[in-house]
């Protein structure tokens, strides 16, 4: 095999592919949060006039709580905040297809690429 | 190896081969240690505080599996850039730039969480209501730090072992400052996790609790990152790493039992500060200060090792040109790559400023698992491409193939918990490794070398 030599890319392109890059970085992280999506699996069972009975803490709880500064006024949003764990199948097909996809076309594409590498490394002339 | 100019003539200018096993360790543990002063408690609000000491067994199991997995193949490819030179000598280059991105994220993200953590922990000393900016030391935090990487590595990673050790120090000191063997005195671990309250969500808990176990260990697999800095890759890399995994054992163990034993478990769940508020509990001012300067401590030290691996991750990506090859210079002096820190900075700045501290964490651990998945896939190949005898490796790791299953069966469990919760934030980031992916292999490749990424003097790959 022929030795490749990659053409020179000019340096506004060399930013103009920086800015893609980053522009991507910040759609993919920072926009679920701008949506809200992340986290929000979970539902405060409120409690009216909340006792530490009502929370049921333990005599040993109770002290650790308020060793730490806290009433049950302000610890009723800590205990009672809690997860739902319903597993919503249409999502957990679409993220374990997309996840599925992903590393089917990474491992095929990279192979195709590592057949070019190991092609020129060993058998070039 | 770069290039760079200085002058009229041209010079060769690499990293420095300065560093030993204790900076290995220093830069593997230093990552870590934070995760047992804030972020490993999450798993007991997923599932309880026994869930959260069933996934501190589990994840020491897969992050043995990362340990000496990792080691095998370090220390036979000794580059910087760790599991990203290993993708492109194992894999392909299409997977090292996606195993390089995982690095990146998973650092920057870390180090996002550790100024946060900086500024709050700060702010909540103060009382929160004293006109104490948070931002101004989460970005102080920041700047600093990728100053002292911009400096020089040698120095960075001294000062990283010094406040590394100080904070591990203050995990044993409150250990046995509360009288472990005489529960009933201080530690109260039987009235706090009741039979009633151990698993409060049940199994179910317990799965969606690996979501936040990660976090007991996530990034000593950072220790590969020295690879082309350490003075013996062979003997440095696998006795730093190997060292960190004992040494974070024994912290999250300890910090397990020192938290159930003093915190009932939906505060333990809830709070920022676990040790901190641990130390609080116990109502000694000396181990309340204490655990909160090495809570602060702990922190600096992880977003110093992060923006030394980030950097180095994105500067492998430049010197091969998967980047532009602006990225991949040496500061002639300092002989670090500064243009990689540099431009990661602000990128760490923005999210430190929108992200809050679980968020960042979670957005860590999700590129964290697509590595740890790769890894278990990368070693079976490994080991099919050079069988054991064919070349000559630093260290072979035992009982082939059972650590990279774990590895991955872990994988697959903790991509469930993270769909437990932040289900679609985990589809919107697969969603962006496909775009860049895609981006990768029909545009970005014709710009990379082929032949001469395979830099190691290997013999031919079998089935090649």
């Amino acid at each position: 095999m022929a030795k490749y030599n990659p053409p020179d890319q000019p340096i506004v392109m060399q930013l103009f592919d920086i800015a893609c890059l980053v522009a991507a970085i910040f759609l993919a992280l920072w926009f679920p949060l701008y949506m809200g999506w992340a986290g929000i699996s979970k539902n405060l069972e409120k409690i009216d006039n909340p006792t530490w009975d009502a929370l049921k803490q333990n005599p040993t709880m109770v002290a650790q709580w308020e060793k730490l500064g806290f009433t049950p006024e302000t610890a009723h949003a800590i205990i009672q905040n809690k997860w739902v764990y319903t597993i919503d199948w249409t999502q957990l097909i679409i993220m374990t297809v997309v996840l599925l996809g992903y590393f089917i076309f990474l491992f095929m594409a990279s192979d195709r690429e590592y057949r070019d590498v190991i092609d020129e490394k060993f058998n070039s002339k | 190896m770069t290039t760079t100019s200085m002058g009229s003539a041209p010079q060769k200018i690499s990293l420095s081969r300065v560093l030993g096993p204790i900076h290995v360790w220093a830069l593997g543990v230093g990552i870590v240690l934070v995760g047992e002063f804030d972020g490993w408690n999450f798993a007991a609000d997923k599932g309880g505080a026994l869930a959260a000491l069933i996934v501190l067994w589990f994840c020491g199991l897969l992050y043995s599996a990362v340990a000496m997995i990792d080691s095998e193949v370090t220390s036979t490819i000794a580059a910087a850039g760790g599991q990203y030179a290993q993708a492109k000598h194992i894999v392909g280059p299409l997977m090292a730039f996606n195993v390089a991105l995982y690095m990146v994220f998973a650092y920057t993200m870390l180090e996002v969480s550790d100024a946060i953590l900086f500024g709050d922990a700060i702010v909540s000393k103060s009382g929160g209501d004293s006109g104490i900016n948070h931002n101004s030391f989460v970005a102080a935090s920041i700047i600093i730090l990728a100053f002292l990487n911009y400096r020089g590595v040698l120095t960075n990673l001294n000062f990283n072992f010094a406040i590394t050790a100080i904070a591990f120090l203050s995990i044993v000191i409150l250990f046995f400052s509360v009288m472990p063997w005489s529960q009933g005195t201080v530690l109260k671990l039987n009235e706090l996790v009741t039979p009633e309250n151990a698993l409060p969500y049940g199994w179910i808990g317990v799965i969606a609790s690996f979501h936040w176990g990660i976090w007991y260990f996530l990034g000593i697999e950072g220790t590969t990152q020295a690879a082309e800095e350490v003075r013996s890759p062979a003997r440095a890399l696998p006795l730093g790493t190997m060292a960190g995994m004992v040494t974070l054992l024994i912290a999250a163990t300890m910090t397990w039992y020192v938290c159930a034993s003093l915190l009932p478990w939906q505060l333990l769940g809830s709070t920022y500060f676990p040790l901190w508020d641990a130390g609080r509990a116990t109502q000694s001012p000396l181990l309340e200060n204490m655990m909160f300067i090495t809570t602060l401590l702990a922190a600096l030290a992880s977003a110093n090792g992060c923006i030394n691996d980030a950097a180095r991750a994105w500067f492998s990506l430049g010197r091969d040109r998967y980047l532009p090859s602006w990225f991949s210079a040496v500061h002639p002096k300092y002989r670090t790559p500064y243009r990689s820190i540099i431009f990661l900075t602000p990128i760490a700045l923005a999210f430190a400023f929108v992200a809050d501290l679980n968020q960042a964490i979670t957005f860590s651990i999700l590129s964290g698992v697509l590595q740890y998945t790769f890894m278990s896939i990368n070693i079976m190949m490994f080991r099919k491409k050079w069988p054991l005898g064919s070349i000559q490796r630093g260290y072979t790791h035992p009982l082939h193939p059972i650590p990279a299953i774990m590895l991955f069966a872990l994988c697959m469990v903790t991509f469930f918990a993270i769909f437990l919760g932040y289900g679609v934030q985990l589809t919107a980031m697969v969603v962006f490794y496909i775009v860049v992916s895609v981006w990768f292999h029909f545009y970005r490749y014709q710009y990379v070398r082929r032949g001469a990424q395979f830099t190691m003097p290997w013999p031919k790959p079998q089935g090649y």
